[in-house]
């Protein structure tokens, strides 16, 4: 299991430039809306083709401008999964998973029919229309028509994103399960941070129409490797910063120092902070190491979190005066209001890190 | 004297062919410009439209020129010995020259409203060009097809001022339900012309009574229950 994606295609207002290539069977692809995400998966299933480049999927060749090989749709074997899941709407469940068959004969036809049926628990709604069923069987029946046609390569194109938080999670779920069954790569592309730690192991960063960086989610959320990175991955806190030795920093809009376990190479950069990552601590705990007075400027409600917006040293002006922002449950945030400002907090030097434009 | 029916069965010759002619010419035109792109998009849809807002006399000139006795094609079929100007042919040509804008600018409306995954999604499955044609686009698209089929019977039946033109009245060979109409009335033929009204007002809404129903009953297939 293998791909090499390498292609340039000019879009409206920007150049789609890619280059990626892994061996992992599963890659979240993250990115902003309009970043060019989806662009890239209608190249690699030949929906659009690319100015130049090579694409070359499990040792096939489905695209390359140098040598003239440009593969039909129907040669490339690709799954993909809408959007809108794209059912035809004319046709029953068990006539949209047979329609990519019709070159099988009739009785081999139906036993992989009635397989992906069975596989996908679609038994008893085989011959009900799309309108009929529900978002979830709908998505299955999406899943085990993109299937059917055994492809090297599976593409998911925000499969998520119409749907409200409880079904999401619920069809999330179905999907982790589901794309257990499926041997072969599997792209999946989302601009929802939680959806792509959910799916992948390892993720791709897109920024308008570039990669920034591949690799283990785990790593690409703890340290980014860019500010692009840092903020696609939803760090709340970047600010531009100075090294002053190996493990300090100097932010001088915030008037502060702050510590790091991270070596600091480059003179100047930003310095990122994940809203959560800040401790709201009693001068007991006080460890001395990244430890702030600071003032609410202001605060944002959710329904089991807030969001505070914090000025450090002085009391804020007004609403947007404010240095980071942190993010507590709603018990912390009671309990923090019972004591007078200014409150005390604590930055962990694990949870600070570096990045260059 | 007994009643001639022969209009009847002349108009109904007529619509059935011309429908028919239009139907598929109409769908698939309409096809191949919703995928086409180019410049030139703009300048062909405005001649395939044309028809549709000029008067049925101009057609019905311009078909002349084309296929009357000194007209290209008209010179060209004189060898072979066939005459098509005055004949129940030329009728049908008129009724497809005046009723296509209305096929193909309703069917292409149609198919301009389909959910563009859709048909990427049959793309993606293999399909080729003629079964993404035929399997996905012409069903999803089948309501605005429907109603532009029914449109076009209508058209066809009513055609008068091209038909005429090209076609003449000749009784009982091009004399069709509106040229009967016409010349009953200018006969003083009142009730004759009143009966062919009732029938003509009687296939006309025939027809589209029953394409509403057949496409309802078509829907709630569909759309079942919940929808």
């Amino acid at each position: 299991m293998a791909f090499m994606i390498d292609i340039k295609k000019n879009l409206y207002d920007f150049q789609l430039a890619v280059k990626l290539q892994s061996e992992e069977e599963i890659i979240g692809i993250l990115g902003a809306s309009g970043s060019g995400k989806s662009m890239l998966l209608r190249c690699i299933a030949g929906l659009v083709k690319p100015d130049q480049g090579q694409i070359i999927i499990n040792g096939k060749t489905f695209f390359d401008s140098q040598k003239k090989i440009n593969l039909s749709m129907g040669a490339r074997k690709v799954g993909f999964l809408f959007q809108n899941y794209a059912l035809f709407p004319n046709m029953t469940v068990v006539q949209n998973i047979a329609f990519g068959l019709d070159h099988l004969p009739k009785n081999e036809k139906k036993r992989r029919v009635d397989a992906l049926m069975e596989k996908y628990h679609l038994g008893d709604i085989g011959n009900r229309y799309p309108t009929q069923i529900s978002g979830g069987q709908q998505q299955r029946v999406a899943l085990a028509r993109a299937v059917a046609v055994e492809p090297d390569i599976l593409l998911l194109d925000e499969p998520f994103s119409a749907l409200d938080v409880h079904l999401r999670n619920h069809m999330m779920k179905e999907m982790v399960e589901s794309l257990k069954e499926f041997t072969g790569l599997t792209l999946f592309v989302t601009h929802n941070r939680e959806e792509a730690y959910r799916l992948a192991d390892h993720i791709a960063i897109f920024n308008t129409g570039k990669l920034e960086v591949l690799g283990h989610k785990d790593v690409i959320f703890k340290h980014p490797a860019s500010l692009e990175t840092a903020k696609i991955t939803g760090c709340k806190n970047l600010i531009k910063a100075r090294r002053c030795s190996d493990y300090l920093l100097d932010i001088p809009k915030w008037g502060v120092t702050m510590q790091t376990t991270m070596k600091i190479a480059a003179e100047s950069g930003y310095m990122g902070i994940r809203a959560n990552q800040v401790k709201f601590v009693n001068t007991s705990e006080y460890s001395g190491t990244n430890c702030f007075k600071v003032y609410i400027a202001d605060e944002s409600d959710g329904p089991f979190r807030t969001s505070l917006y914090l000025k450090i040293g002085s009391p804020a002006k007004s609403l947007d005066d404010y240095h980071l922002q942190a993010e507590i449950s709603r018990e912390e945030r009671d309990r923090l209001f019972d004591q007078a400002q200014p409150y005390e907090i604590e930055i962990n030097p694990e949870s600070v890190f570096f990045v260059t434009e | 004297m007994g009643f001639d029916f022969s209009p009847a069965w002349i108009s109904i010759k007529v619509t059935l062919t011309a429908t028919a002619i239009v139907f598929f010419l109409g769908l698939v035109i309409a096809w191949l410009m919703t995928n086409y792109n180019g410049r030139w998009k703009g300048l062909i849809d405005g001649i395939l439209t044309l028809p549709l807002v000029l008067p049925p006399t101009v057609a019905g000139f311009g078909i002349l020129l084309l296929i009357g006795k000194n007209g290209p094609i008209g010179n060209f079929l004189e060898i072979f010995g066939v005459n098509i100007i005055f004949s129940w042919y030329a009728a049908v040509i008129a009724a497809v020259v005046v009723a296509f804008p209305l096929m193909y600018k309703t069917t292409m409306g149609a198919f301009e409203q389909i959910d563009p995954n859709i048909l990427s999604a049959a793309r993606t499955l293999g399909a080729s060009e003629v079964k993404v044609f035929w399997r996905v686009a012409v069903p999803v698209a089948r309501p605005g097809i429907a109603a532009a089929t029914a449109l076009t019977f209508a058209r066809c039946l009513g055609e008068f001022g091209a038909t005429l033109m090209v076609a003449g009245s000749i009784p009982g060979k091009t004399e069709t339900i509106p040229i009967a109409i016409y010349f009953a009335t200018q006969g003083g033929e009142m009730q004759v012309a009143l009966i062919w009204v009732l029938i003509i007002f009687a296939i006309s809404l025939t027809v589209l009574v029953i394409n509403n129903y057949w496409e309802s009953r078509k829907k709630k297939q569909q759309r079942g229950f919940g929808g």
